[in-house]
């Protein structure tokens, strides 16, 4: 017996084909994950199962939820089935709430609209369900607003939505990509525990394999639209028939190829570094509260170094970057790069030996410039541009893997992977001996990521640069960094050599953090060999 | 909320004291002697003098500006040059007129901009949509001067149904006064409205972009649901500063209209007091003029917490 039963579904927007034909059942009680990387049609599926399709898109095919059509449905009878037979939640926790109703109100709506019962049935019912999803009544009662909860707490909110009516499949696309590690195990926790309390069946859709492997029952893996392979996750992560499915598990593990070096002598050394930034006032001529983010930080970063720092989102390491970029004033000790102060004010010349690589490809560009322009603009900080610039830019372009011919064109006429590759060409013009990357390689996926890895690995050997590699993603900063510190609460609680502190973490939190972070299955080493 | 209130009243009252004392030395700073040039080249010397000891310009500045302020609390606006009357009974008969005119306009305006943006929004690139976009476009192209006189030959000369002009007073009862107020308060809210509409349509369409309209359509409510108990209240922020900022102009922006339609307003009261260099008169509705946008001000601030949570303190 089948719960949800996808016979040809595809769907096109415009002459654009996005999904291709997908075929898949999901059982009641289940866990069926959907793996694919971004564009692949996964969450497309999952909006097309709910009727939430962007209009323009033309839909075919064939879905039974229960025996039952879902597919083509008049929006009255759909809006039926959501909520009510399927619920879902989303990726984004922090958009996903209206702001200003209160969280029982919204978790309330789903019973009212649905017509079960009054209003305040609905809210002890509310009451009901975000006791169940761990937002117990003491600390979150029900006039709590959404600006009033931490990411993980409005995730569960969403969930305690969706699961108001106990719905028999719940659609979860992303649920925890937005999440800290540590929060993230606690949501899948959740979303398992319902599973087996509930009888509920599960699609889980996300782009990392090591999340699906650690919960789902069945998977399916999608490229361009289609499923390329599916059945049960042990026997589809141990045979990996697809060439797609094993490339993607290679680089969800990658590790790039590096030459240890030993430390040169240092660049940035941080002393006792305190930052707080302003909180509001209180009152017209009150005192504003500042918000202490780094509390006496203390580290040295070596010539040629890779010095991982992570934490967990509010612990502090974006004020503290911002501050080793000079962007920020201190509240107390000393930054000094080569010897020199950095500051608000310091010297456009010593800004040129430290650049940064941001987070996101699609925000850090102006859209109007050229990339020669973009790529040049360092520059700025020198008291003169070179006669000569553009082939500066051409060598920074080739030496990320672009053309140097790309120079002309618009930062829209690249993919996110390759607007990372400018962002760091960007940071390499001036030949700086130090680039800060902050979440750099975060929004891409993990093919990408890996290419990008590599490239960053290669640059550092070669140029001999030194990394601060600033991310949350633990795998990520072991694969990269020879040395590592582990932020909470603006203070570093502990630091030392990558692989002593992954395979013998002395601080409690770092080991929190290694055991929330889910792991890839062991796989034979046959299959990570490359295909050609 | 009532730290927030607090909060607002005592910026309230800061700006008045800011604004009053900008406007007591602009007047103090002109160059010569108030009296002389308010009376002209030719005037006898002894008549400024008399002018001078009216306008209370004997003694010092700060006590001067405190007789000033004194009488503002009180009610004593002084007394109009021009007129001879004293300035408070003067504007209060204009403010009558003005600030009815004012609020007839604002209700009418809002109530046909949220509809039609809503509609617009809803029906986004639909023919009902590109409706909206046309005649709001026409209506803040052409001047609301123009929407009166067309109102007036349609529905004054050709009709009949209202009067072209004047203002009986509000003791020849409430509906003849309504009706003179009508034709007015539909030409300034013409442009107002369409203003309003386009902004109640790109409101309501960027909340429709929002990841919550996603979230409670996920929970099976229809688009018209959605948007009714979502998106309504989320595109109101915005909505309201402009409403509050289309209330002080209306207030005091009717001039033109005021002209055509013969109402004795406020605006046409300080454009008379400009131009016949009455001092005291300006001084004071200028006073006024700030006293209701700032507090136009601040009711809107209360709106926009009594709106959005996050605006509210902890309790």
């Amino acid at each position: 017996m089948t719960l949800l039963s996808v016979r040809d579904l595809s769907l096109s927007i415009g002459a654009l084909p996005v999904l291709d034909r997908l075929s898949f059942d999901i059982r009641p009680g289940e866990v069926f994950g959907v793996v694919g990387e971004s564009g692949s049609g996964k969450s497309m599926t999952a909006l097309a199962l709910m009727g939430l399709a962007p209009e323009s898109a033309r839909v075919s095919g064939e879905a039974r939820f229960e025996g039952r059509p879902l597919i083509g449905l008049a929006e009255r009878d759909i809006c039926a089935i959501r909520g009510a037979g399927i619920g879902m939640i989303f990726q984004e926790p922090m958009s996903a709430l209206d702001p200003v109703q209160t969280i029982g109100a919204q978790v309330a709506e789903t019973l009212v609209i649905h017509g079960r019962m009054n209003r305040r049935e609905a809210l002890q019912a509310a009451r009901a369900r975000l006791d169940r999803v761990g937002l117990p009544a003491a600390r979150f009662p029900l006039d709590l607003y959404p600006h009033e909860l931490s990411g993980g707490q409005r995730q569960r909110v969403c969930i305690a939505m969706a699961i108001a009516l106990r719905p028999r499949l719940l659609i979860a696309d992303e649920p925890t990509t937005a999440l800290d590690v540590t929060t993230q195990a606690q949501i899948l926790d959740l979303l398992k525990s319902l599973v087996e309390d509930e009888g509920m069946a599960l699609m889980l859709i996300t782009h990392d394999l090591a999340v699906v492997s650690g919960i789902a029952d069945r998977v399916a893996v999608m490229q361009r639209g289609r499923i390329i392979e599916a059945g049960p996750t042990g026997d589809v992560f141990r045979n990996m028939r697809h060439p797609y499915t094993r490339a993607l598990f290679r680089a969800s593990g990658h590790v790039p190829a590096r030459s240890r070096r030993s430390a040169g002598q240092p660049i940035l050394e941080v002393r006792d570094v305190h930052c707080s930034y302003g909180g509001g006032r209180r009152r017209l001529f009150g005192k504003a509260t500042r918000i202490r983010a780094v509390r006496g930080v203390s580290f040295t970063l070596h010539k040629g170094e890779n010095l991982g720092l992570v934490g967990e989102s509010g612990c502090g390491k974006s004020t503290l970057s911002r501050a080793i970029l000079g962007l920020e004033p201190l509240q107390g000790g000393e930054i000094r790069l080569f010897g020199r102060p950095v500051g608000p004010r310091m010297d456009a010349r010593d800004r040129a030996a430290l650049q940064v690589v941001f987070q996101d490809p699609y925000g850090s560009f102006n859209p109007r410039w050229k990339v020669a322009r973009l790529v040049a603009e360092p520059f700025n900080l020198l008291p003169t541009r070179p006669r000569d610039w553009r082939t500066h830019v051409a060598e920074a372009l080739e030496s990320v893997g672009l053309k140097a011919t790309d120079m002309d064109r618009y930062i829209h006429e690249f993919s996110g992977g390759q607007r990372q590759r400018i962002a760091i060409a960007r940071a390499l013009i001036l030949r700086p001996e130090l680039i800060v990357l902050d979440e750099a390689v975060s929004a891409l996926d993990v093919s990408i990521r890996a290419q990008i890895l590599d490239l960053l690995a290669d640059l550092s050997d070669r140029l001999d640069l030194g990394y601060l590699f600033i991310s949350h993603d633990l795998g990520v900063v072991r694969a990269i960094t020879d040395r590592v510190l582990v932020m909470k609460d603006g203070e570093i609680v502990e630091q030392g050599p990558t692989e002593q502190l992954f395979t013998a973490p002395r601080h409690a939190y770092t080991r929190k953090l290694i055991a929330a972070t889910p792991r890839l299955p062991e796989i034979p080493t046959r299959m990570m060999q490359d295909d050609n | 909320m009532l730290r927030f209130v607090a909060t607002r009243l005592s910026s309230l009252v800061l700006s008045l004291l800011v604004a009053s004392i900008v406007i007591f030395a602009v007047i103090e700073v002109i160059p010569g002697d108030p009296a002389a040039y308010m009376l002209g080249l030719n005037a006898e010397p002894s008549a400024v003098a008399a002018l001078r000891d009216q306008l209370g310009l004997n003694g010092s500045v700060p006590l001067r500006y405190l007789h000033w302020i004194a009488g503002l609390m009180t009610g004593d606006f002084g007394v109009s040059y021009t007129y001879r009357v004293p300035v408070a009974t003067l504007i209060a008969a204009r403010l009558w007129v003005s600030l009815p005119l004012a609020l007839f306009a604002l209700a009418l305006s809002t109530l046909i901009a949220f509809p039609v943006g809503l509609l617009a929004a809803a029906r986004r690139g639909r023919p009902a949509d590109l409706a909206v976009m046309g005649t709001t476009q026409l209506g803040i192209a052409v001047p609301n001067f123009w929407f009166a006189m067309l109102l007036v030959l349609i529905f004054a000369i050709r009709l009949r149904w209202f009067p072209a002009g004047g203002f009986p007073g509000w003791d020849q009862g409430l509906w003849v006064s309504l009706k003179a107020l009508l034709l007015p308060a539909v030409a300034l809210a013409l442009p107002q409205a369409s203003i309003l509409a386009r902004i109640m349509r790109s409101s309501v369409l960027d909340t429709l972009g929002q990841d919550y309209i996603r979230t409670a359509r996920a929970k099976g409510m229809t688009r018209a649901q959605a948007i009714r108990r979502h998106a309504l209240k989320n595109a109101l922020i915005p909505v309201l500063t402009i409403i509050g900022m289309q209330f002080s102009f209306l207030l005091a922006g009717a001039i033109i209209i005021e002209n055509v339609f013969f109402l004795p307003g406020l605006g046409r009261l300080i454009f008379q007091a400009i131009t016949q260099r009455d001092l005291i008169v300006v001084e004071s509705s200028v006073m006024l003029l700030v006293f209701a946008v700032i507090t136009v001000n601040f009711v809107v601030d209360i709106a926009y917490a009594a709106v959005d949570p996050r605006l509210r303190r902890r309790r």
